[in-house]
């Protein structure tokens, strides 16, 4: 098998850059550290990559709102990049930040005449959480999340809840098969996953989205902070599994080049 | 030139997230019931801008279209001024000039991102108030919507046209005549001057200037007064102080030296070459040997005045503070653990009984978690550990201890300037914040403070702060420089006076970076601006380091030079502004000589309630729902303790991953099993009875909840941070001088070193009030912080209870210790015993738990301490959603006579409750021989708490879900 190389892109206030190499390497993948600054100065650099990953963090500070200075910055510089990469069959991940940053650069969901068709905007219950949420993979799109039926995993964001423009715009996306990745619970009443089961009180408990190709996915949940089994928060209940529920998404990644 | 208004409000439909927060805390301070208020955030844009311009701002940049709507105006049009429905009063807050702000500073970068030419932003929050009487608008504005002291609030339209963006700046060295003055003179000048240094200092410095047969500049007097004040030299603690006790009289040349460093030094010694410690009490914090490749280092500090006056700004420039200290350490630390430990008075206190000038404690504790949240998250440092203490006294005092530890290669861990090597400042730039920090806090609050020292006061910008540790990383791996150190109080007056201490230094303060026009040299040299980091780079080094910063974005320039004449010389242009001797910054300060007396108060016996006559299930849910124990998970789930990806053990632990866990524990290198524990321990209503003990119980319980979770008891080290009243007052140091004595003497027993520490002392609030001055003293307020080290982190354990069936044991000695116990806060009782230490004892009992834990018989480990067994149990059955059945018949005492109650809610130290399947026993049983430990009991899938006294009576019958409720609702915001 091929080793792919991993372009794990940092910027100002990228914070989980380390750890999602460290889990793209897990996984058998190559993973490289690249400033955003190196790749505006030298958009061809991508081309040496076969997957794009963009970490969590709070880039620029999510100062004005998270993600949209450096999305601003790929709408600005690097549409073209980014679109020739998705073209030529690669995948782009985007983890929390990188979630929301994949949002607000249009890579992620192609604008409409009116603008941007969702967003990530503020939890409902108003402020920054961590915790561990359960999770299901609706649909076979993503590439990501192939074979993966649920997960456990935690997330770790002010700026979770996911919102489309209008109603039609998320059956849309639900009916394109693009709402992979929910947060799920035993107590779902009426199809409505409560707090904080649903964290940030997402529509249709959206946790992760996957472009029309299956091979742009974004996502609020860490799957990095669930690589090794001691990070499960009652491993010492449960027992150490043999390897995180995260592990497999970056497999999956890996194998795909394969 | 044009100056537009953005405005940003939610979208029909969309919560309205700031007016909403606005209303809760006007319902929780009492001001103000059903408050509807509509709130916008809005941006002031300066520049070369037309309308379609800025409404494309508005739409791209500022506003988020799918929740959000816009109004875009010149500043001043009406139309910005359109009330919402049914709110016609309009406040606006915007921030003082020269305060950081964070996000106008990234909107200006963002702005010219998008090709458009802009030279100033602003930020404003915008609010809308029903009709309500000016009293309440005014009380809302000074309680809820402002800070006086880094905000100023605009009632109606906003009014100016441009922003104001400082004034050049005109050079006139400024002398301080200080040859001809008097006594009087030397202490007004000191105190208007806020040098807050002593006459004795004044006269020092007034002599040394008569021999020169000149003044001094402005910049000379503000060098010396930042080096010798309490806060960079810590002069009363190292100082030369007689102390008496009950034992008789000690003298002491320098009493941090001969008590809390003379331990680490015998430690280190009777340790021969397993030393595993290696530096101590001399960078800006301790490092500890790791693994073979890397040392641990550790830090904690205080951020205490700032936090009084603005907790949001000051808790957040107190932990990007502490982070620099590691980032300053040897070569530079990669930070790894942020913890965070408070104290403030109880929240529900009624506002009209509020000193004047004081914050209401509801208001400083959630700005102080908001603001540690804010800088520790963007930083990526997991916050893993922390505690909160509730204490009336902290009301006009409150304490943030922030602390974070380190990773660090072992061949990074030293560091040495070299003459010749330029001086350079990296990351934020100076400004006029932050002046007279290090002054400032080592003097008094008082309701005045307010007013008298805004400008010690400031926000951090954690970004700048990440930048410069992500460039710091790599120059320090490619060796870049020779030292590092961080421009924390006192700034470079500070940075580049402890650097070039060795060897002289060379300052060229014109050149550097200003955030503004309009500082004067003195203001450069002594200004605390955040983010800012000083390193000591050779010449042929410069190149290649400053391409490094600017391919990331991040200032760096140089500013002097360090040269081999033992003298500090600062120059701006070509003026020399100041010129002293190192020796005199370092070894000038006359010492203090201090008398310190401790009387132990006396302490009648407490006068238990025998358990018949109480409801012992309604004290333990008390004690559960009391302000110290109750559940933190509000403040918990507001950190990212997980960033990094090496949370082990994290700090809610149980199946519900809600339950208080003892220690968090990290993996600092992912692929290495080895393991960071981080913990605490304090106990400040211990102080009321006696401080050593207090200090003795702090230390254990700091050591046993390391130890619980399955750290070594022989690798762990430890750090003080002593906070106190007013030292200058012989019984209060007194009362210092005798807890650092309990440092000493444990650290030796247990082998336990401290590897740094640090003091606030002052701690007092001041304000007149009919009956005259009245003064609020803190109580004494010691804090241990913990860092043990874990082999295989796959061995540590949890508290939470795991299966029913398996054994409960109690491992440690139960006495009659409930003297400042929370079974005597919530039934208020007075008087008892306060715990003491048995060491010898303790230190056997830590290394049996260890091993117990690490040969796999232990399941589950609680250390107990407030609220005793009684909590312990009840916190262990609800974590892990099992019941407990205990007997208090077998618990191993030395009390004569009825033992229940004390059995059931004693503090004494040192103890644990342990899990054990029943198979291990015996081995777990063969591992306490010849120690105080019995089977008190098992753990059962009932649900309930049920605990019988040594007769065979049922003393407590509760559910878990009765008793988690009471230890959740009280902080349940």
């Amino acid at each position: 098998m091929s080793t792919p190389r991993v372009l794990i892109l940092r910027a100002p206030g990228t914070n989980c850059d380390l750890e999602s190499a460290h889990a793209f390497e897990l996984a058998g993948g190559k993973a490289v550290l690249v400033h955003i600054n190196q790749l505006l100065q030298t958009p061809s650099l991508s081309n040496q990559y076969q997957i794009l990953c963009l970490p969590g963090g709070f880039s620029y500070g999510d100062d004005i709102s998270a993600g949209r200075i450096l999305g601003n910055q790929i709408r600005h510089h690097l549409q073209e990049t980014l679109v020739e990469f998705k073209s030529a069959g690669k995948l782009i991940l985007g983890i929390c930040n990188g979630f929301q940053i994949l949002i607000r650069s249009g890579i992620l969901l192609a604008d409409d005449e009116h603008g941007e068709p969702a967003t990530l905007t503020w939890n409902a219950s108003g402020k920054f959480e961590d915790r561990w949420v359960k999770l299901a993979v609706d649909g076979h799109k993503s590439v990501f999340l192939n074979g993966i039926q649920s997960m456990y995993l935690p997330v770790a964001h002010a700026e979770g809840k996911f919102v489309t423009r209008t109603p039609a715009l998320l059956d849309q996306l639900r009916s394109e098969g693009r709402l992979a990745l929910r947060y799920n619970s035993l107590r779902a009443t009426n199809g409505q996953v409560p707090y904080p089961d649903n964290p940030n009180g997402s529509q249709a408990d959206v946790a992760g989205v996957c472009d029309e190709t299956g091979r742009v996915f974004g996502l609020m949940p860490h799957p990095e902070r669930f690589v090794d089994p001691t990070q499960h928060p009652r491993w010492t209940r449960e027992g150490l599994q043999e390897h995180g529920d995260g592990l497999l998404m970056f497999q999956n990644a890996v194998r795909y080049f394969g | 030139m044009t100056l537009w208004e953005i405005d940003i409000y939610p979208a029909e439909g969309q919560p309205d997230r700031l007016g909403n927060a606005v209303s809760v805390d006007a319902a929780d301070l009492g001001l103000a019931k059903d408050l509807v208020v509509s709130a916008a955030r809005g941006f002031l844009v300066q520049g070369e801008l037309d309308e379609t311009q800025a409404k494309q701002l508005a739409r791209e940049l500022f506003a988020d279209r799918v929740v959000e709507r816009t109004v875009v105006a010149l500043a001043g049009d009406e139309s910005l001024t359109v009330p919402p429905n049914g709110k016609p009063q309009l406040l606006h807050v915007i921030l003082k000039p020269g305060v950081m702000d964070p996000v106008a500073q990234s909107a200006l970068n963002a702005i010219a991102d998008f090709g458009l030419r802009v030279d100033a932003v602003r930020t404003l929050r915008k609010f809308w108030l029903p009709e309500t009487s000016a009293e309440t608008v005014r009380a809302l504005a000074s309680r809820i919507l402002a800070n006086d002291s880094i905000e100023q609030v605009v009632v109606g339209p906003l009014q100016f046209d441009h922003l104001q963006l400082g004034s050049p700046y005109q050079f006139e060295l400024t002398h301080v005549a200080i040859l001809d003055l008097d006594d009087d003179g030397l202490t007004r000048l000191s105190r208007e001057g806020q040098l807050y240094l002593t006459l004795v200092e004044m006269q020092t410095i007034q002599n040394y200037f008569r021999e020169l047969g000149r003044n001094p500049t402005d910049a000379e007097l503000e060098s010396i007064a930042q080096t010798w004040s309490e806060h960079c030299s810590h002069k009363t603690l190292a100082g030369r102080i007689a102390y008496r006790d009950e034992n008789g009289e000690q003298r002491f040349e320098n009493m941090l030296k001969e008590t809390i460093f003379a331990a680490t030094q015998r430690i280190r010694r009777d340790l021969g070459p397993d030393d595993w410690c290696v530096s101590v009490f001399e960078d800006n914090a301790g490092i500890v040997r790791f693994d073979d490749e890397y040392n641990v280092v550790f830090k904690v500090e205080t951020h205490n005045h700032p936090s009084a006056l603005e907790p949001y700004g000051g808790a957040n420039t107190g932990i990007g503070g502490v982070i620099r200290d590691p980032m300053g350490t040897g070569l530079g630390a990669k930070p790894i653990a942020n913890t965070d430990v408070f104290c403030f008075a109880p929240p529900d206190i009624s506002t009209a009984d509020l000193p004047p000038g004081v914050l209401h404690p509801r208001r400083v504790m959630k700005g102080v978690v908001s603001g540690v949240r804010d800088y520790g998250n963007r930083m990526g440092i997991p916050t893993v550990n922390g505690a909160i203490y509730f204490d009336e006294r902290y009301l006009g005092n409150p304490l943030v201890y922030c602390g974070n530890v380190g990773l660090i290669p072992r061949n990074k861990s030293t560091k040495k300037v070299m003459a010749g090597d330029w001086i350079v400042s990296v990351g934020g730039r100076t400004g006029r914040d932050g002046i007279h920090g290090a002054t400032f806090s080592s003097a008094e609050l008082t309701s005045e403070s307010e007013s008298l020292s805004g400008g010690a006061v400031q926000i951090g910008n954690a970004i700048t702060e990440k930048m410069v540790l992500d460039v710091i990383m790599q120059a320090r791996d490619r060796g870049l420089y020779n030292a590092v150190t961080d421009c924390g109080a006192g700034g470079f007056s500070s940075a580049v006076g402890e650097m070039g201490e060795k060897t002289g230094a060379e300052v060229w303060l014109d050149k550097a970076p200003l955030k503004y026009d309009g500082l004067s040299y003195t203001e450069i040299w002594i200004s605390e601006a955040q983010e800012r980091m000083v390193l000591s780079v050779p010449p042929e080094n410069w190149d290649e380091f400053e391409s490094l910063c600017s391919s990331e974005g991040v200032e760096a320039s140089i500013i002097g030079k360090f040269v081999e004449t033992g003298r500090l010389q600062l120059k701006y242009n070509d003026h020399i502004v100041a010129d002293l001797p190192m020796e005199l910054l370092h070894d000038g300060r006359p010492p203090i000589i201090r008398d310190a007396v401790y009387e132990p108060p006396v302490t009648a016996p407490m006068n238990l309630p025998v358990a018949a006559s109480i409801d012992l299930n309604a004290a333990l849910c008390k004690i559960l729902g009391s302000l110290n124990v109750a559940s933190k998970e509000w403040v918990i789930r507001q950190y990212d303790h997980e960033v990094q990806g090496g949370s082990v053990i994290k700090p809610l632990v149980g199946v519900d991953n809600d339950g208080p866990g003892d220690a968090a524990v990290v993996r600092p290198v992912l692929s290495s099993h080895r393991g960071i524990a981080v913990s605490c321990g304090m106990n400040p209503h211990y102080g009321d009875f006696d401080t050593y003990h207090m200090a003795a119980s702090a230390i254990d319980e700091a050591i046993r909840n390391c130890v619980a979770v399955g750290a070594d008891p022989s690798r762990i080290s430890i750090l003080d941070n002593f906070c106190w009243g007013y030292t200058d007052r012989p019984e209060t140091l007194g009362s210092l001088v005798r807890a650092a004595l309990a440092c000493r003497d444990l650290a030796i027993a247990f082998g336990t070193p401290f590897i740094s520490g640090k003091d606030s002392l002052n701690n007092e609030f001041s304000y007149e009030s009919e009956g005259g001055k009245q003064t609020i003293s803190i109580p004494p307020s010691l804090l241990i912080s913990a860092m043990g080290q874990v082999e295989d982190v796959r061995k540590c354990v949890t508290m939470d209870l795991k299966e029913a069936g398996n054994s409960l044991y109690l491992v440690g000695l139960t006495s009659d210790e409930l003297g400042g116990s929370h079974f005597a806060l919530v039934e208020k009782l007075n008087g008892g015993q306060v715990p003491k230490v048995c060491t010898d004892r303790a230190k056997q009992i830590f290394a049996s738990v260890h091993q117990a834990i690490q040969s796999g018989c232990v399941r589950s480990c609680h250390d107990l301490s407030e609220g005793g067994l009684a909590a312990g149990l009840a916190e262990m059955a609800f974590a892990g959603g099992l019941g407990a059945l205990v007997s208090l018949a077998d618990v191993p005492t030395d009390i004569q006579g009825a033992v229940d109650v004390a059995a059931l809610f004693s503090e004494s130290n040192s103890r644990f409750v342990c899990e054990v399947p029943v198979d291990r026993k015996a081995n777990f049983e063969r591992l306490f021989d010849g120690l105080p430990f019995a089977a008190i009991g098992e753990v059962t899938d009932s649900g309930r708490v049920v605990v019988t006294g040594s007769a065979g009576v049922t003393l407590i019958d509760s559910s878990i879900q009765e008793l988690k409720e009471a230890w959740q609702s009280p902080l349940r915001w």
